[in-house]
């Protein structure tokens, strides 16, 4: 009670008068202002950081790049592109791998656009909320979360063994399209919302039905945009490893292009893998093995650049 | 004529509804097969052993199926790789958010996104022929293979995730309440601690859960770069060997339908119930304080 009695004391207590006079109003104003610079002196220390920040992942994509020129610019050369690879792939070129994964990627799109694009719709045009829409979109995020290598054992348990495709073009194409319909589907869904709703509300004032609308007015408004995400789709199938590496890819195909979908075919990703990790000669082939990451990442980075540019270029229009 | 159209459009929804749970389908076919083939392990050692076993030597004679060098493996990597990639990610989120002039924004986000694009084939090959030499030298090590080499790598993998998530989330909290607080007399930085920060949490936490379950799930980096040695790790500079890394490396020597193949199998249900128990948690948060107007926040 002491304790709280006296500090209430001297809370209400004038200041002593000598105190009074020495704060004036310049003291105040020079105190608060001491306060304001140091707020702002915070503020810039923060935000430099966070510059810092963002600056270090254009680096970081700077130095990848810049790497793989410097050492894979050289490798690259017209036979490299067109030959197969010679003399236990030290030598030679990586042609049968560029259409490998020509393959597999169109593939693998051409399974999960149609499937995509139509989840899509039932999502964005269909569904109500509920408890089967937050299933089936529970379903979608965790599909897009199940790390690659799992998607592999699938494919190998699925669709190699189970469906007797075999290592092939088939089997991994339908694993990598498993992987890029979450993909497919996200963009899509964007796409369908950029569509305004007074273009569905016209049609069905029409006399339309709703799938006459969807498939007359919704779609072909939509189509720039399901078509980025069909580009973003083929990059990611183009870049995936771990699941082809137990469905469809081989170490060593001799013939430039495959017989057939039931036959094993060379990725671009894989053939990166096997130089850089188990090829005859390791050190050797380096020059080989930069040039055929470069080549995948030009690939890659070309189509999300498009896709990137294209998709820019639409909600500027949208505007 | 009427009916014709209506039975039309009733067959077309419900072919939208099939396709729509194609996925669910799909995920469902994931497990079916992941357990058929990995259950059988079971058979040869028990749940426990399998789990906290600390030997994995798949193929001596008699075998070893212990995975916990494997699990200790990829959280450890993955826990390493967060403390890198969270604040980097959730700072440069804030930065496009709150600080981007829209020019510079311009600029920075497709940056991100073809970060996020590149194949991780070659961030491995990456990691493997130029950082691990330059670790080897600098830090004066018998392998630049390691921990924190694979966990460096998976960063720059994951920060692209963090960033653009918790970008959308920082950019949906509304102005009325950044006005309000910079009204106050709040600096901007204050603002944004203060107030935008807290309200976009729930946001920010599913972000940073997905990406943390990219970093445990993604394999070829820590198959080229991890270093492979199925130990505890006992320092940063440790190779080890994660999960997905053991599956791609093992399988193709694996006899088919052999104890080996299962355990590998058995691992893939493991580290496919660590992804999917992240992502759960991340759908629930994202579901739970999914924001509807300011008085939620």
């Amino acid at each position: 009670m002491d304790i709280a009695a006296s500090s209430d004391e001297k809370v209400f207590s004038p200041p002593p008068k000598e105190k009074v006079k020495k704060i004036g109003a310049t003291e105040i104003q020079k105190a608060a202002e001491a306060i304001h610079n140091r707020r702002k002196v915070t503020q810039k220390i923060v935000f430099t950081f966070l510059y810092i920040a963002a600056a270090i992942n254009g680096l970081a994509l700077f130095i990848i790049i810049f790497f793989m020129l410097k050492n894979g610019l050289s490798a690259i050369s017209w036979t490299f592109l067109t030959d197969i690879p010679r003399d236990a792939m030290t030598k030679g070129g990586i042609f049968p791998c560029i259409i490998g994964t020509v393959y597999l990627s169109f593939g693998a799109i051409l399974v999960s656009l149609p499937i995509g694009v139509a989840s899509a719709i039932y999502l964005n045009e269909y569904a109500r909320p509920g408890r089967i829409l937050r299933i089936i979109r529970l379903g979608i995020n965790n599909l897009a979360g199940v790390p690659s290598v799992v998607f592999g054992l699938f494919g190998l348990a699925f669709f190699v063994i189970y469906l007797k495709m075999g290592v092939s073009i088939a089997a991994g194409a339908l694993t990598l399209g498993a992987i890029t319909l979450p993909v497919i589907i996200g963009s899509t869904e964007e796409a369908l919302k950029t569509v305004p709703d007074t273009y569905r509300e016209a049609s069905l004032a029409l006399g339309a039905t709703k799938w006459q609308t969807i498939w007359r007015v919704v779609l072909p408004a939509a189509l720039p945009g399901i078509l980025t995400g069909a580009i973003l789709g083929l990059s990611r199938a183009a870049g995936e490893t771990a699941p082809i590496m137990f469905t469809a890819a081989a170490f060593f195909v001799p013939e430039k292009m495959p017989s057939s979908i039931f036959s094993k075919i060379m990725a671009l990703p894989y053939h990166i893998y096997v130089l850089a990790t188990a090829g005859t000669e390791i050190e050797a082939t380096r020059p080989l093995q930069y040039g055929t990451a470069l080549v995948l990442i030009g690939l890659v980075l070309g189509m999300n650049l498009l896709a990137i540019i294209w998709r820019s270029r639409l909600r500027r229009k949208l505007k | 004529m009427i009916i014709n159209r209506r039975t039309v459009e009733k067959l077309v929804r419900k072919f939208f509804f099939c396709t729509a749970a194609a996925s669910v389908a799909i995920l469902f076919m994931i497990m079916v097969f992941l357990f058929m083939e990995g259950l059988p392990i079971l058979g040869k050692v028990s749940i426990k052993e399998f789990i906290f076993g600390q030997y994995w030597y798949p193929t001596s004679d008699p075998p070893d199926f212990g995975i916990f060098p494997l699990i200790l493996a990829s959280v450890s990597v993955m826990a390493v790789s967060s403390l890198i990639s969270v604040p980097l990610g959730v700072m440069t989120a804030v930065y496009l958010a709150e600080l981007a002039s829209r020019k510079v924004g311009e600029i920075v986000k497709p940056m991100v996104e073809l970060l996020a694009a590149l194949p991780s084939v070659v961030i491995g090959f990456f990691g493997m022929v130029v950082v691990a030499p330059f670790l080897q030298e600098t830090f004066n090590l018998a392998t630049g293979l390691n921990l924190f080499n694979a966990a460096l790598m998976l960063a720059f993998m994951s920060v692209p995730t963090i960033c653009s998530l918790s970008e959308d989330a920082i950019y949906s909290v509304p102005t009325a309440l950044k006005e309000a607080s910079l009204a106050l007399g709040a600096t901007h930085w204050e603002t944004i601690w203060r107030v935008v920060i807290p309200a976009s949490l729930s946001g920010i936490s599913t972000a940073v859960i997905l990406g943390m379950s990219r970093a445990i799930g993604e394999t070829m980096v820590v198959l080229m770069v991890a270093g492979g040695a199925a130990m505890i790790p006992a320092s940063l500079f440790d190779p080890v060997r994660p999960m997905p890394a053991s599956i791609a490396a093992e399988m193709a020597e694996a006899p088919f339908r052999g104890d080996h193949y299962y355990a590998l199998f058995a691992t893939g249900i493991v580290l496919f119930l660590f992804t999917l128990m992240f992502n759960i948690i991340a759908d629930h948060i994202a579901y739970r304080y999914k924001q509807v107007g300011d008085s939620t926040l």
